[in-house]
């Protein structure tokens, strides 16, 4: 094992003619500390009210449906308004970050705070940014937001903030680089487009591969 | 996986006899008009382009001191590097950290390293039981074939043949089921697979990326399987070449900008999944284990040599999709993992210019691939280069090398060759002039084989050529 990478390495170095001059580590501290950006699509530019609608469009063009709320007190009811609009029972599984908003005023709901498990249908989540350039939902792992829940049930319902949409990749990025916990980022960082999708029998879309086959965005103004 | 490139010529025939398997391809041209119309709506194309050629660039000329961040970033986070010379060596360290962790069954995302190792055969050699999980994957493992495509790897099947292929495989099931419908074929995958997923005790996934910067590895897929494959299980193995290596995140985010685009024409895939070592204290979901293998294969080899552009590659397939050659046979006839032109300048450097010596042969040089490229590597230079090797270490058929020999003859002497020239033509016009055409000319089998070869109409072009420019 120890003498595989000795070997790979070496072979690296010679090959890069690291055997007459070693290689400079400076370059390579530079270039990550620098962060630095490629080019920016215009797309992932403009102001704010603009960013929010090119992800609204983006979101929809990649099969997701966006619905707006004014405030985390209408959470609630626009989840359970959800599930009663597409026939789906009321019962789902949530992240534990999402257990202080005002559940109590929906007693029907059927509400579990955890990791998923094979019979859930729907699962709810936070979002940490939403990405406007491709519509793209951030997500990241923690104590309080298992990964799996976008991708075990069948039905992913995400909560977006408004004042969370950025307009580029890179800027998501910063975004997790500032949740980070001791400069790592979390175990798991999920980029989100639409439902989970295949065209592997002979190029036709489908949606819902092993993956959700619906996801509905809840944007909370604010 | 055995290679059988030197077979190229046989396959190509049998392939282009083949009506279903030429049913089957057409479909690549949705893809081509798809892919147009979604790069059109990214006026930054190119620049991005050459962006990520530059990342690339700078990360191989850099690639020792990135591997080592990279393994240093990975161990931080908890989890381990092995690095595998071979793929022998990687497989068996694929094995052995399978038997510590005491697993059976092995849910697998779609990697073309698994692929490249013939991962599958050796884990089941080993008594272990590794299930594909992305659906085109599924299917050619029921199949026992390889994959067709690096992108879509069933691509070579029609629904009926995977309908067939899920009668013959899944017994428990009602046999009278219907399975026209697509959907029904994909709620079938997805009830089996599902299982597989929740009770597999590893997860192994390719990368699209290593990020060097926090030790992570990044895939995309559309599916969600790679998703599920690498955080249900209670260990997660990536496999990676050496190539994948990027600096930073913002170096991945202009690659990705490319990739879901050139590969299946879609702003960006439904998936980008990061992880950065185990499941942490704090988590409430993730592996107990992470553990990346570091393929080399050759690839070290290839750096500072003309080759070594082709370091860039992401696996888009755009080059096949392109292919004139790879949409006339398709990926089998090529005889290894790599079909296409990427195939036909990697799979030489990774099983040798003997075996694969065909493959730089199978192109018409229209140069679609390097327009195409998201990486802009010049892949029809590096088929030439192949073919000089061929040809300085004396391999190749006889008929071919000494017509090179004779066309090198006339070429080096200009005023000869267009006085041979001059008088083929008009040997060939006078002779062809009765019929405009040949159905068959002598050394020339395999052009007029499918076609013929129309009478030269009158005088060369060096002769029109001098005459227009006075």
């Amino acid at each position: 094992m120890i003498e595989a990478r000795q070997q790979i390495l070496a072979s690296v170095r010679r090959a890069l003619g690291r055997d007459r001059t070693p290689g400079d580590p400076s370059v390579i501290a530079q270039h990550i500390a620098a962060h630095g950006r490629g080019p920016q699509p215009r797309r992932s530019q403009g102001d704010h009210a603009a960013l929010v609608e090119r992800f609204i469009g983006m979101a929809s063009e990649a099969s997701a449906t966006v619905e707006s709320v004014a405030s985390d007190a209408a959470v609630p009811a626009a989840v359970s308004d959800f599930l009663g609009r597409e026939n789906l029972p009321a019962r789902l599984v949530a992240s534990p970050a999402l257990r202080p908003l005002s559940w109590d005023e929906r007693p029907l709901l059927d509400i579990r705070f955890g990791p998923p498990e094979d019979k859930d249908l729907v699962a709810l989540t936070p979002s940490l940014a939403g990405i406007a350039e491709t519509g793209t939902l951030m997500l990241v792992s923690g104590a309080d937001t298992p990964s799996t829940l976008a991708f075990l049930p069948a039905v992913h319902v995400a909560l977006l903030r408004k004042r969370d949409i950025v307009g580029a990749y890179e800027d998501g990025w910063e975004r997790m680089r500032a949740a980070a916990a001791e400069g790592k980022p979390p175990r798991s960082v999920n980029f989100i487009t639409g439902p989970s999708r295949t065209a592997d029998i002979e190029q036709r879309l489908l949606l819902g591969a092993h993956g959700p086959r619906r996801l509905h965005i809840i944007l909370i103004d604010g | 996986m055995h290679a059988t490139a030197h077979d190229f010529p046989a396959n190509a025939k049998k392939a282009l006899g083949d009506a279903r398997l030429q049913g089957t391809l057409g479909v690549i041209e949705g893809n081509r008009q798809r892919r147009a119309a979604t790069i059109a709506r990214l006026p930054e194309w190119d620049q991005l382009r050459e962006a990520a050629k530059a990342i690339k660039t700078h990360t191989l000329k850099n690639l020792d001191l990135y591997l080592e961040r990279y393994e240093a970033a990975v161990t931080a986070a908890g989890g381990s590097v092995h690095w595998a010379r071979t793929s022998a060596e990687a497989n068996a360290i694929v094995t052995a950290i399978c038997r510590a962790a005491g697993a059976r069954r092995i849910a697998k995302g779609k990697s073309m390293i698994g692929e490249e190792m013939g991962l599958n055969e050796h884990l089941v050699a080993a008594g272990l039981e590794p299930i594909e999980t992305d659906l085109g994957e599924y299917i050619i493992q029921l199949r026992g074939e390889p994959p067709s495509h690096i992108v879509m790897p069933a691509l070579h099947l029609s629904a009926a043949d995977i309908a067939d292929t899920f009668r013959s495989h899944h017994r428990d099931l009602d046999p009278s089921r219907p399975l026209e419908a697509d959907q029904a074929l994909l709620d079938e995958a997805r009830s089996k697979l599902r299982q597989a997923f929740l009770s597999a005790e590893v997860g192994i996934t390719g990368a699209n990326f290593l990020i060097a910067e926090s030790g992570s590895s990044l895939i995309v897929t559309n599916e969600g399987n790679g998703d599920l494959s690498q955080s249900l299980p209670r260990v997660h193995i990536v496999l990676a070449s050496l190539e994948k290596l990027v600096p930073t995140f913002e170096d991945a985010a202009v690659i990705l900008r490319l990739l879901a685009r050139s590969a299946t024409a879609q702003e960006f895939t439904s998936y980008c999944t990061i992880s950065t070592g185990p499941r942490r204290a704090t988590d409430s979901a993730g592996p107990e284990q992470y553990h990346v293998v570091l393929l080399d294969n050759g690839r070290s080899a290839m750096l500072g040599t003309p080759f070594e552009d082709m370091l860039r590659c992401i696996r888009c397939a755009a080059c096949l999709n392109h292919c004139p050659v790879y949409n006339a046979v398709g990926g089998h006839a090529y005889g290894w993992v790599y079909p296409g032109p990427m195939g036909a300048v990697l799979t030489p450097s990774l099983v040798g210019i003997e075996e694969a010596g065909h493959l730089p042969n199978a192109s018409s040089f229209c140069g679609r691939c390097e327009e195409v490229c998201p990486m802009k590597i010049p892949l029809p230079k590096m088929m030439r280069h192949w073919r000089e090797r061929q040809f300085s270490h004396g391999l190749g058929s006889p008929t071919p090398r000494w017509g090179v020999r004779l066309w090198a003859f006339f070429a080096t002497r200009p005023r000869l060759y267009r006085l041979a020239a001059a008088a083929a033509a008009w040997a060939l016009g006078r002779l062809g002039a009765k019929q405009g055409g040949f159905r068959r000319l002598p050394l020339a089998g395999g052009w007029t084989g499918t076609r013929d070869m129309p009478a030269p109409q009158g005088r060369s072009f060096h002769a029109l050529y001098a005459e227009r420019r006075r």
